[in-house]
């Protein structure tokens, strides 16, 4: 059978943009692809050991986040909120500590939405035998060490070797998340 | 009401995407060729891609069951 692979280019850090390319890249090997992610820039931080369990999602500058709250927290008041207010004013973005407490928000409502959190869909990822690749040069940059990363990625590598990976497949594809 | 009796259910309720799927994958390796595992779940989208993960793999979807929210499907492993 022809090679198919799926490469997908994880550029993001924020908890938002963790999801994408490990739910597809789980999915994909679940279907039986050949599927490899390449985390390079602030993506490195989803598989960093320690950064991982901080990723947070800032309601400055995303306009698009909506005002919505966990089930467990829905009642009249933050009812009369969701209503009032399309999402949270970009002006109390800049108040220390809303970062965090809209990330612990946004992790309860997955959470009780039976959505996986990224430690789990990372372990997902390794069961279905998806490639985690680390990017060399942005590793040297941010100065993390391999043993600074999870167990179970492959060598660190840089775009020659990613690019190679993909383009010997038969059917090669690549995502940029 | 369904009329197949299933070799193993898994149960994914309140589980959300892409979790159904995989934990179907996961469960259908453990089968021998010809079983039938039922998977039960509550994720809508799971309507379109359990179908769409036997479509790529080569499972046949015997049987789609829609009862009091939940969705219930039938997959015959290859």
């Amino acid at each position: 059978m022809a090679t198919e692979r799926l490469a997908i280019i994880a550029t993001k850090g924020t908890l938002d943009m963790a999801y994408p390319p490990l739910i597809l890249a789980s999915t994909a090997a679940s279907l039986g692809i050949e599927t490899a992610v390449f985390f390079t820039f602030y993506g490195l931080n989803i598989i960093h050991k320690k950064r991982m369990h901080e990723l947070k999602i800032a309601p400055i500058g995303n306009p698009a986040m909506p005002m919505a709250f966990p089930p467990s927290m829905q009642n009249a008041v933050t009812n009369a909120i969701s209503s009032v207010f399309p999402g949270p004013p970009q002006i109390m973005g800049v108040i220390p500590g809303m970062t965090d407490l809209m990330s612990f928000m946004m992790k309860k409502t997955i959470k009780e939405h039976g959505v996986a959190d990224i430690p789990e869909l990372l372990e997902a990822c390794k069961e279905a035998e998806v490639k985690l690749i680390p990017c060399q040069m942005t590793m040297e940059l941010f100065g993390y060490k391999y043993e600074d990363l999870i167990d179970g990625l492959e060598p660190p590598a840089g775009a020659a070797t990613f690019i190679n990976y993909v383009i010997e497949a038969d059917k090669p594809m690549i995502i940029f998340v | 009401m369904a009329t197949i009796t299933p070799d193993k259910t898994l149960d994914a309720s309140g589980l959300n995407c892409p979790l159904p799927v995989l934990k179907t994958k996961k469960a259908i390796e453990g089968l021998q060729s010809g079983q039938v595992l039922e998977v039960i779940t509550t994720d809508p989208g799971a309507k379109a891609d359990i179908p769409a993960f036997c479509n790529r793999t080569g499972h046949q979807l015997l049987e789609t069951v829609e009862e009091g929210g939940k969705i219930i499907f039938y997959l015959k492993k290859k």
